[in-house]
């Protein structure tokens, strides 16, 4: 447990929506290492950003609540907290400074009537107790390395100056700036050039390895994951159906799902083949299937998967994967 | 040499076009804006003329002369004089003053409490923000003319009762803007991103919210003395606000209305002052709006 330091265990989060009440998050069970960068992967709409706005409890303004299961996180060597029963005031002061997360866009995640600096001095002023001065300096080393030209003049700009790459750069400043232990990464490059989203994602593993940080990293790209992981969780539909290492995952997916998923990304230099896809959409969270979610889509579905909901079983290589087809009675039942 | 100073030249109009000011890109806009422009002009005369009123004027606006009652403009009596022969035209600069302090104190008063409920109601949202939006609605429900002469009517005529009533009427305006500001800016990615940073709701209001309302506030401040210089000039007509001997705008159109057929320059005069000054906030506040909000 020592080396773990975040462990995300039953976790539901449900929506009121017109007094009635809609489960988004089904029990969604992974736990991150330290020093570890795990991958949350998953279609639109499967509760990857629910999962990373549960354990920042950034509710504001919705109706969503964490309606049951714990998150452990280390706060340090001897403390660990559950994240879901803090007072508000602890986890803000948890936010940003051991925690802190970065979003999908950097168009919209900077505020455009202030300058760089305040913003970035923002959170250092305020976690790690520096002067406006210190701060300052501080916030110029950090865009430094985050690799930003003129970093003294560029503290003195406003957001739309910057493009989007260099915002971007300036949102993993300000996460990294008081040197958390977790960072949460919710899809940082979907909204960048493919050239600039090489260049991010280098530079974010670069910082993870160099303060040994742990890092959540949330995408629907394969191709990131691949670069960037050392382990994966597949979600659907609010539930964790695979956990595997990044090569065991690409190797020999197990749940049909991640199959699925892996061979939809197209290849280059295959012209002939029809690009692959998974037929359907997510399920909406109002009328999810019985049984197993992904069933109705799954083309190695079998009767028990509409009745019954999988368990989770482990398997040789730290792996997990719900399915029923890794269920050796089922199998021989249906075969 | 001359080359070297040449390309020296060059670096710095390029520097000089790198470095960005907000202050400069909105005056470059506002020179553009032709009518706004001279209306503010206007209204910066109009400030002057209030800060120094009663130093520059050339007759005394308190002293009667029985010899020269109503008389018709002249090159002697720009604005001519009125039943007691008194100098309109000094009387309406003396009157600048009090138009503009009663209006600009008591908008205010409301901006400042109306911005400060619109930023809470809209931010918490929930039973709070529907109780301020229904207090606003009530208010609503009266014209804010008979809302001010009703507050007056109960606190008793004078100038700082006017302030009261029209900062009063001001708040649910202010309030209901700033509240919509504030729904939809709360929603915006940074504010969540400063709250995953750490930022207490005091803060995010105060650094976040605030700032990103403060255009319309300024556009919406603006048009609002318009309407209460308007509303300063009719309470002190019906004789709610200044006292019948001050030269107040208001008054002034009062106490002429008896010479309206006679001699309608002691109506008009003062009319057209108030005209000017309404007119020249409203354009003010129609270009203000046209520079500062990027949506138009």
């Amino acid at each position: 447990m020592k080396n773990t330091i975040l462990q995300v265990e039953r976790l539901q989060t449900e929506f009121t929506n017109d007094k009635k009440k809609v489960k988004v998050l089904h029990g969604v069970n992974f736990h991150i290492k330290k020093g570890e960068v795990l991958g949350l992967v998953g279609e639109s709409g499967c509760g990857k950003s629910l999962t990373s706005l549960s354990i920042m409890r950034l509710f504001k303004g919705t109706t969503a609540r964490i309606s049951d299961g714990e998150i452990l996180f280390q706060k340090n060597k001897e403390e660990e907290i559950d994240l879901t029963n803090i007072p508000e005031e602890e986890m803000r002061m948890l936010r940003g400074k051991q925690i802190a997360m970065i979003f999908q866009e950097p168009m919209t995640s900077l505020n455009p009537v202030m300058k760089i600096g305040e913003q970035l001095t923002e959170p250092i002023c305020l976690h790690l107790g520096y002067g406006k001065k210190k701060a300052r300096t501080h916030a110029i080393n950090m865009l430094e390395n985050v690799g930003i030209p003129r970093a003294d003049e560029v503290i003195n700009e406003y957001p739309h100056q910057l493009s989007g790459g260099m915002r971007q750069r300036v949102m993993i400043a300000m996460a990294m700036s008081c040197n958390p232990q977790l960072l949460i990464a919710d899809e940082p490059t979907t909204a960048l050039d493919v050239t600039i989203q090489a260049q991010i994602l280098d530079l974010m593993r670069q910082l993870q390895q160099d303060q040994n940080m742990s890092m959540l990293l949330i995408t629907h790209d394969l191709g990131v994951v691949a670069e960037m992981c050392d382990r994966v969780v597949v979600m659907y539909a609010g539930k964790v159906i695979e956990e595997a290492s990044v090569l065991d995952l690409f190797e020999s997916p197990k749940h049909p799902y991640t199959k699925g998923l892996i061979a939809s990304v197209p290849k280059i230099g295959n012209l002939k083949e029809k690009l692959s896809s998974i037929k359907g959409r997510v399920p909406t969270p109002e009328n999810m299937p019985e049984g197993c979610k992904f069933a109705p889509r799954c083309e190695e579905a079998m009767p028990i998967c509409f009745q019954k909901e999988p368990a989770t079983k482990a398997f040789k290589g730290n792996r997990h994967c719900s399915c029923w087809l890794y269920d050796d009675e089922m199998r021989d039942v249906s075969v | 040499m001359e080359v070297v100073k040449e390309t020296e030249q060059n670096e710095i109009t390029v520097n000089r076009k790198n470095s960005y000011s907000p202050m400069k890109e909105l005056w470059e806009k506002w020179k553009r804006q032709k009518t706004a422009l001279w209306a503010s002009f206007f209204i910066i005369l109009l400030i002057l003329t209030a800060l120094l009123g009663p130093y520059i004027t050339p007759y005394d606006p308190y002293k009667a002369d029985y010899n020269a009652t109503l008389q018709t403009p002249s090159l002697i009596h720009w604005a001519g004089t009125d039943e007691f022969g008194r100098d309109i035209f000094s009387r309406i600069i003396v009157g600048t003053r009090i138009s503009l302090t009663v209006s600009f104190i008591s908008v205010g008063i409301g901006a400042l409490f109306g911005t400060l409920l619109g930023l809470i109601s809209g931010f918490f949202g929930g039973r709070l923000d529907r109780f301020v939006m229904r207090c606003c609605d009530i208010m609503f429900a009266f014209p804010d003319l008979i809302l001010a002469i009703a507050i007056v009517a109960i606190l008793g005529p004078g100038l700082s009762n006017v302030v009261i009533a029209i900062s009063i009427f001001s708040i649910p305006s202010f309030a209901r803007l700033i509240r919509g500001a504030t729904l939809e800016v709360k929603e915006l990615v940074f504010v969540e991103a400063a709250r995953s940073m750490g930022a207490s709701n005091g803060r995010i209001i105060r650094k976040h919210i605030f700032p990103d309302t403060i255009s319309s506030l300024i556009v919406f401040f603006t048009m609002r003395i318009g309407t209460a210089i308007l509303a300063v000039a009719s309470l002190s007509f019906l004789g709610l606000g200044a006292s019948p001997d001050t030269p107040d705008w208001g008054v002034m159109l009062s106490m002429g209305r008896d010479y309206l057929g006679t001699s309608s320059h002691v109506v008009i005069m003062p009319g057209i002052a108030i005209f000017l000054t309404v007119l020249a906030f409203n354009v003010v506040g129609d270009g203000l709006r046209d520079v500062l909000d990027p949506k138009v």
